[in-house]
């Protein structure tokens, strides 16, 4: 084995290792689950190892450079199918090990804080390396159906995880949920594998990409958008996105890794994987568009009203991967995978801020027990806090530079990838295909950007801003103010982290423009964008540098808007009052996007209580009728004969003998006589 | 020198006992007993044949069928011992259980 076979190996291994690690020994030793410490270090180093081993990969890979392959073992030989367990390091899987396994670290160890003192500790941490296994396998698999098993392993550990609580029915549940939304798209994704093979006789993506011209052009569209259905399963997009929200019943810290880091991420990074796929058909470069766009504002006006802090963010998250899918159907490959990464950072920084928030108000929860008053409150709604940036400087700082890199001000990360996205689907509208649609959508997500920058900052003033609105509403609760403290070293470390790369993670990726109007040269000062130029088909940018100053301001002007608007409503905590003015003004509008549309509801009755009534009409018949009549049947004829013949067998053994002897005795007298 | 005959004589009278033995007899090890019987008699025409013939042909069967009738009697001693464990009796015609 060479030494990067060696190291890919080592990369897949160790998160593999903490979970068996952490998982067998807490499953068979009551002292080893107590030992805290040491089972956060295991499940920590056993990101971390993998971490180091990308960022040796990342330094000695160059730009442009050739993938490495690291070929382990053959998994499946049957007739001219063969699939390998095998690894393909390039540009695109190398950056998204990275994230993954980076954020991904940044994440367990904030959760050695914020798990500490749950039963399940040793569990919980054995799950998340499972999470990474799962999703390193995704990332770095070198054909379709290895990238399938890291699909589903993550599938897996996202039910696991989201349902971690599960003694809690409507957590078990939202689990469920999580599942079977996904299980939806992976069916369409199975359907495209099978369709791909068929065609190309291979899953490996360098030789489905090298032998795109051999799958006709209408199987090019429906692998696409069967494609495009497996990745909206995972990345939470319209159709299937309803289940992302839910998701929420899980541990923040799962909430930070599903949402910023892994999980949702993946239908992503499969289309950018498949670019070259997905260009051929200007139909579906179309549809992943429109969805994106869609999904971007859908969420986004949902986001305005809800209460709840990691809901927000949840619906922040799916608005900000529909940002991403139109990156995708606008030809920018790259600007989605920019965003990705940015999105990683400051998303994760809001999540586990949000985490630290909840941790806090539970900590006056328990405070307020002790002193032997009977509170109750949720300590995830946003309408109980205010004014908490006196009491958490920390997380306050981190969540309000999250917040700007999410709105997209300038000079954070979020500015220069949401900036990037616009930019290009602006340029798609000129391009060769669909044209005055793309600009439309850019209109979409000008609003979209506006709506985020407002959502974003309600949220933020709403909870750090004003008074401490617990002992206002809950008069019982007078003083509780005391019990709130910032959060322990683990958990500060992590946000201040992640703080520091949504404020830095922007400079990947400075347009190229920037410097190209001032030099009057083509600088190619895009890192990102040198750094995946041969693993994507972008398409180019075809805009003048005034164009791109124009949109730039465009969208500096609308984030700026949101903001300043959000300051005047909420910049005084008082939540609930701009929340009515909101209702009054929108009127029914408001009332939808606080009914989310009615799509869970839409669902419920369009799909789920068909299939349950036909299923207890007409198939709970058919199978207590026909199906199980036929083995009833073959049963009963058995025993008939059973019936008559049993008798013979009289249980004596001697009555056996005789007729041995017997029967002896009659074939030895027929051969001599 | 006594005749082949004699030999075959007393062969058939063993095993017709053993036969005996097993169709009537309830105790288990006394039927157990009597297979063995049955068996050294097929063993003796065996030897009879063998010296009447000068070929040791059948002395190596005998052999074989020796070794194979002590791995069967251990097999057979530990069923019979687990029976009596359960039931208390070796006595064959209560041993039915499985019956219909």
């Amino acid at each position: 084995m060479d030494s990067a076979t060696t190291l890919t190996t080592l990369i897949i291994l160790f998160p593999l290792l903490g979970f068996l690690i952490n998982g067998l020994l807490g499953l068979y030793s009551d002292s080893f689950r107590n030992k805290k410490g040491l089972i956060g270090a295991i499940s920590n180093l056993a990101v971390f190892i993998p971490f180091a081993i990308a960022v040796y990969f990342f330094v000695n890979m160059g730009q442009g450079s050739e993938p490495i392959f690291a070929e382990l073992f053959t998994w499946i030989e049957v007739g001219s199918f063969s699939v390998d367990i095998a690894y393909q390091l390039d540009q695109l899987s190398v950056m998204m090990a990275l994230v993954v396994t980076g954020v991904g670290f940044l994440i367990h160890l904030y959760s050695i804080g914020y798990m500490w003192h749950d039963e399940g500790y040793w569990k919980f941490f054995a799950y998340l390396n499972l999470f990474i296994f799962a999703m390193l396998n995704l990332v770095l698999a070198d054909n379709m159906l290895l990238l399938f098993l890291g699909w589903e392993g993550v599938g897996l550990c996202s039910y696991l995880l989201i349902g971690f609580w599960y003694t809690d029915m409507a957590n078990s549940a939202a689990g469920s949920k999580a599942f079977w939304y996904n299980r939806v798209g992976d069916f369409a994704f199975l359907i495209a594998m099978f369709l791909t093979f068929q065609h190309v006789g291979s899953l490996d993506f360098d030789v489905v990409l090298a032998n795109l011209e051999s799958i006709p052009a209408d199987d090019t569209f429906w692998i696409g958008l069967l494609m495009l259905i497996g990745a909206t399963g995972k990345s939470a997009q319209i159709p299937l996105f309803v289940w992302l929200p839910d998701a929420m019943a899980g541990p923040t810290s799962v909430s930070a890794l599903i949402h910023a880091a892994t999980m949702v991420t993946s239908g992503i990074y499969l289309i950018s994987r498949m670019s070259e796929m997905f260009v051929m058909s200007p139909e579906i470069m179309m549809i992943i568009a429109v969805v994106g766009a869609l999904t971007a504002i859908v969420a986004a006006t949902i986001a305005i009203t809800q209460n709840d802090i990691k809901r927000v963010l949840a619906y922040s998250t799916v608005s900000q991967l529909g940002y991403m899918f139109l990156a995708l159907g606008s030809g920018a490959f790259t600007a989605a995978m920019f965003h990705v990464v940015t999105h990683a950072f400051f998303k994760a920084c809001l999540f586990l801020g949000s985490g630290s928030v909840i941790h806090a108000m539970e900590h006056v929860e328990h405070g307020l027990h002790d002193e032997g008053k009977d509170v109750h409150f949720d300590p995830q709604d946003m309408r109980f806090m205010g004014g908490l940036k006196e009491y958490m400087p920390s997380t306050y700082k981190t969540f309000l530079i999250a917040t700007i890199a999410i709105s997209g001000i300038p000079p954070l990360a979020g500015f220069f990838s949401k900036d990037e996205i616009l930019a290009f689907t602006f340029n798609a509208g000129f391009g060769e295909f669909a044209g005055t649609l793309y600009l439309l959508l850019w209109g979409v997500g000008i609003v979209t950007a506006f709506l985020t920058a407002f959502y974003m900052f309600r949220l933020t003033f709403g909870t750090f801003n004003g008074s401490f609105k617990l002992p206002e509403k809950i008069s019982e609760a007078a003083g509780a103010e005391k019990y709130l403290h910032e959060s322990p070293k683990t958990m500060t470390i992590p946000l201040w982290t992640l703080g520091g790369l949504s404020v830095f993670g922007g400079f990947l990726g400075v347009p190229n423009f920037l410097l190209a109007t001032f030099t009057h040269q083509e600088e190619h000062i895009n890192l990102l964008h040198n750094w995946l130029y041969n693993v994507t088909a972008d398409y180019g940018l075809t805009l003048s540098h005034s164009a791109e100053w124009i949109l730039m301001f465009i969208s500096i002007g609308i984030a700026v808007a949101g903001v300043f608007i959000a300051y005047r409503m909420y910049g005084s905590g008082d939540t609930e009052e701009s929340d009515a003015k909101l209702a009054n003004r929108f009127g029914t509008l408001y009332q939808t996007w606080k009914e989310k549309y009615s799509i869970d509801e839409f669902y419920e009755g369009v799909v789920v209580d068909p299939v349950v009534r036909m299923s207890e009409k007409g198939l709970a018949k058919f199978d207590m009728k026909i199906v199980d009549g036929i083995v009833n049947t073959v049963g009963g004829v058995v025993r008939l004969f059973g019936s008559v013949f049993r008798y013979i067998q009289t249980g004596v053994t001697s009555s056996y003998a005789l007729a041995l002897v017997l029967g002896v005795i009659i074939v030895l007298s027929m051969l001599i006589l | 020198m006594i005749g082949i005959d004699w030999f075959l004589a007393l062969s058939a009278l063993l095993f017709c006992i053993g036969v005996i033995g097993v169709l009537i007899r309830k105790n288990a090890i006394v039927i157990f007993m009597c297979v063995e019987l049955m068996l050294n008699a097929v063993n003796l025409s065996l030897i009879s044949f063998s010296s009447h013939y000068g070929n040791v042909d059948g002395q190596i069967l005998v052999f074989f069928s020796l070794a194979i009738a002590a791995a069967e009697a251990v097999v057979g001693l530990a069923i019979i011992i687990a029976i009596f464990r359960n039931n208390l009796s070796v006595d064959i015609s209560k041993i039915n259980l499985l019956r219909w």
